[in-house]
């Protein structure tokens, strides 16, 4: 090769890049840019698994240990719940499937639908967790340590004027000031946009306050059907109360007995609080998706970002999937 | 005067733009996406954190000068010891080869302009950084004296700063995670087309290797971290025997990670020497599909050994036996790269440069590391040697010996590289002299105090083993200054070493085909892809002063230009 040879080759060098608004620098084509994504998001999902192996592993082991606190404790939570929040994640992965179809195509406007619904699924399923959560604590289930559930136990009524309104339990008020001032944030936020004539962001931030609504319809749902069934679940509690006084109990001088059980809800909380944690970071992505379905970005070459966020909330759904009967569906 | 000026520019002295003064505000190089620039500030990071834990090492080897105690006491001695190890292990030496050095040559020896993520790249950064501010919070506010494994229920129980380690350590975790993740896909996607799996530089296969096992093991410790800071808040009963909890669960978890994690240590280590070996002696590397899935091997047998870690913790008797075995079974893919090198020199024309002096003294050192692996991992004897100052001289063979020796090797290796000028080679093979010698005063007496029952961690000992200790805290000293002096030599070559060409060493992967400091974009022409072991294909160009692959030069031989003799190789 002569020094003519190398300044041609030096040229062409620059000016390969015309494919479109997306494609970083150091990419030569869409496909290996949307490979090396596809690969990259594959691998983080890896250890996103690997990450929940952990609590697996303890579940499996303290099952092994103290099968009986597994069945009687499994009592505690409610299938109803369980069972409605497995419905919504299904059908949000549903809506998150057919997003990515949506962007496939370039269907911008359909592929936002999508994920806004996907994003209201999500938000409805931590407004019925927070329910289950808020219950429990009205009946001091905590983890081992701060467990002091007793059957005889009667849960207090409504301490704060809100809760007493409202028949609901101090703990969801307590839970809900969060979400309530992330929905009034983005709603002001959405008016203002629009007062300044900024469509995009403004529908974007309406979609987030119809987002954090989703909360408000899984809390306020589920806090009815908890109302409804009070005085029968209590019965429920105490039967199910069987005192713990089979099985090998590891370290049983130090561990009063009733209190073994919070074992369960140590690992019931870790799992469903990590769970929770990756939902909530669903949304973040699920938020940046739709923002970016209102600008327009997707298009037949360029769909990347929609299809990896879709994956990773296959995996929370998945995750979910198993977490649910492994809890609930024990006995 | 060159008779080539384009070619000057292509291979030889960057002078003019290159990637170190393609923008000169702070700003440029903080919110950099260019993985030399990200892989300058990590050896800027990691070679902080190797002063302050090599401090923290001094401070701790001049305490055991003495048996009955000289200048600290007891509680600060354990902070000293759990401070160093802390931050060697997550702030040093899990970065140090893969972060540092790796994202500087990787995306080169593909002939790749970047690695596949570049922000996630400087994010991986940026959680180094956070993680090890953690690290340093806990030192500064209430330090750390739980050893740095962490090892429940003390860590449940002590009131030092270990909600600040283990939140500084679960961060740097995701930073290795994301770095593996980077190179797992770069190595995937951005070779070459031509490029096939055994064309590879055998670097890259081991920084492949390595990235697996940071892919697979690293979450494992983040949950387990996470699992240990949520019993420390709120006593979940999982780690905790007080609450029915089960602390050896923790050492299965810890080790689950931490056994892989020696060898996200050393696998890329061994790369560095691979390629070391064959460049400096001239000669296609020896075994080269043996070498490369060796690395693979001992990827996926680390993740079977991490019960040898608790052989008297009371696991059952079957499972023990069968970690043993496999623990031997990681000798075979070791050895079958140390004698792959050997025969590689066989007969290669060896320049004993100081690359090459770090490489050599890399094979004596690792092969007693590794050697003194098996006798901890033979059960009888391991009863006697666990917790020892056997295990202690044994790990620092494999850590220091091998990974800071290759390290400093690979450093001395592509500095010409990444900074275009060349050091003091006589006083770098000083400091690799220094090095092997202060390292070997230092950790070999502790085999011998180690055997006779030396207990490790301990701040005082009985006066038989006073000597021992005596000339191990010497060794530190000079094992210190000699690391002082290799850096020094180093970064003193930075603003006044001689300039030098694109390939200063004749080597034949594809980084050297640039200039050096390489431009921003790496190659301003296109990368001519060639094996990266055969060196008969390297021709020295007076004119530049570098070596060119001879598809770069016109076919009739202009004068000045001439093929190097190779009837001596």
């Amino acid at each position: 090769m002569t020094a003519a040879d190398l300044t041609a080759a030096t040229d062409d060098h620059h000016d390969e890049h015309h494919h479109g608004p997306f494609i970083a620098h150091h990419f030569d084509t869409p496909m290996q840019q949307f490979d090396s994504g596809k690969l990259g998001i594959w691998l983080f999902l890896t250890t996103e698994i690997l990450f929940f192996s952990g609590l697996f592993c303890a579940y499996t082991l303290y099952r092994y240990h103290h099968p009986e606190i597994f069945v009687d404790a499994s009592e505690f939570l409610d299938k109803i719940l369980g069972g409605a929040n497995t419905i919504v994640l299904l059908f949000s992965s549903l809506t998150m499937a057919w997003a990515v179809r949506a962007a496939q195509l370039g269907q911008n406007k359909l592929a936002g639908r999508l994920i806004l619904v996907t994003m209201v699924c999500a938000a409805l399923f931590l407004g019925i967790k927070a329910v289950e959560y808020s219950h429990k604590w009205d009946l001091n289930i905590w983890v081992i340590s701060k467990y002091n559930f007793n059957a005889d136990f009667v849960p207090p009524a409504p301490e704060g004027a809100v809760a007493r309104a409202l028949g609901i339990s101090q703990w969801l008020v307590n839970l809900s000031i969060i979400p309530a001032i992330l929905f009034s944030g983005f709603l002001i936020g959405g008016f203002v946009y629009r007062g300044m004539g900024n469509k995009v962001v403004s529908s974007f931030f309406f979609g987030l306050a119809i987002m954090m609504s989703g909360y408000f319809l899984g809390a306020i749902a589920g806090q009815m059907y908890q109302n409804s069934i009070h005085e029968h679940h209590d019965a429920a509690h105490t039967a199910a109360h069987i005192p713990l006084d089979h099985g090998p109990a590891q370290a049983a001088d130090a561990v009063t007995r009733p209190q073994a059980i919070g074992i369960f809800f140590s690992i019931y909380y870790c799992m469903t609080g990590l769970h929770a944690i990756h939902v909530m970071a669903g949304m973040a992505f699920l938020s940046w998706l739709y923002y970016r379905s209102l600008r327009l970005h997707w298009r037949p070459d360029y769909f990347g970002p929609v299809d990896y966020v879709g994956l990773y909330w296959h995996v929370v759904d998945l995750i979910w999937i198993y977490l649910f009967p492994l809890l609930y569906l024990i006995k | 005067m060159s008779t080539n000026p384009q070619a000057a520019k292509l291979f030889g002295h960057a002078s003019g733009r290159n990637y170190l003064n393609e923008g000169k505000t702070i700003k440029s190089w903080l919110l950099t996406l260019d993985h030399k620039r990200i892989g300058v500030m990590y050896l800027i990071g990691v070679t902080t954190s190797l002063f302050l834990a090599g401090v923290f090492a001094l401070i701790l080897r001049s305490e055991l000068f003495t048996g009955t105690g000289w200048f600290l006491s007891e509680a600060m001695y354990n902070r000293m010891f759990t401070l160093h190890g802390a931050i060697m292990v997550f702030s040093f030496i899990i970065p140090s080869i893969p972060a540092a050095l790796g994202n500087f040559v990787l995306p080169m020896m593909l002939g790749a302009k970047d690695v596949a993520f570049p922000r996630l790249n400087l994010c991986s950064f940026y959680l180094w950084v956070f993680g090890t501010g953690f690290l340093l919070t806990a030192m500064i506010t209430n330090s750390l004296d739980t050893g740095w494994t962490f090892y429940t229920p003390y860590s449940i129980r002590t009131n030092t700063g270990v909600l600040y380690a283990t939140m500084g350590t679960f961060i740097l975790g995701f930073s290795s995670i994301f770095t593996g993740m980077n190179f797992l896909v770069t190595i995937n996607t951005m070779r070459p087309a031509a490029m096939t799996w055994f064309k590879m530089p055998l670097f890259l296969w081991s920084l492949y290797a390595t990235a697996i096992i940071q892919i697979l093991a690293t979450p494992i410790l983040a949950i387990t971290l996470l699992l240990l800071i949520a019993e420390r808040t709120m006593h979940i009963g999982i780690f905790d025997p007080a609450y029915g909890g089960d602390p050896v669960l923790f050492q299965h978890f810890f080790w689950f990670y931490s056994h892989p994690a020696v060898y996200i240590m050393i696998l890329p280590a061994m790369g560095i020497i691979s390629e070391l070996i064959a460049v400096y002696s001239h000669k296609k590397i020896f075994g080269y599909s043996f070498i490369a899935f060796s690395s693979v091997a001992i990827a996926l047998l680390g993740f079977l050994v991490w019960g040898h870690h608790m052989f008297t913790s009371g696991q059952s008797g079957v499972v023990t036996l069968i970690f043993s075995a496999i623990t031997f079974s990681v000798a075979i893919p070791s050895a079958v790269k140390v004698f792959n090198w050997l025969a590689t020199m066989y007969k290669g024309s060896i320049r004993l440069v100081t690359p090459m002096c770090y490489a050599l003294s890399f094979i004596f050192l690792f092969g007693i590391g590794g050697l003194t692996g098996l006798f901890l991992g033979t059960l009888s004897v391991d009863i006697h040697l666990h917790d020892t100052y056997y295990v202690v001289a044994h790990f620092h063979f494999v850590m220091v010996g091998g990974t800071l020796t290759a390290l400093l090797g690979g450093l001395y290796h592509w500095w010409p590289k990444m900074f275009g000028r060349m050091y003091n080679d006589f006083l770098g093979r000083v400091g690799c002299l220094l090095v092997f010698a202060g390292f070997n005063m230092t950790f070999f007496p502790q085999f011998v105090m180690g055997a006779r029952g030396m207990p490790r961690r301990y701040a005082r000992y009985d006066p038989e083993f006073q000597i021992f200790h005596q000339m191990s805290t010497i060794g530190a000293f000079v094992l210190g200054f000699g690391i002082l002096l290799a850096f020094g030599v180093l970064v003193y070559a930075v603003f006044r070493g001689r300039r030098v060409g694109g390939n200063p060493f004749g080597a034949a992967s594809l980084e050297w085909q640039s200039s050096s400091p390489p431009s921003y974009h790496n190659f301003e022409h296109k990368v001519v892809l060639n094996d990266p072991y055969d060196f008969s294909a390297m021709i020295w160009d007076e004119d530049i002063q570098t070596w060119i692959h001879r598809s770069f030069v016109t076919p009739e031989i202009p004068a000045g230009k001439k093929p190097v003799p190779t009837s001596d190789h």
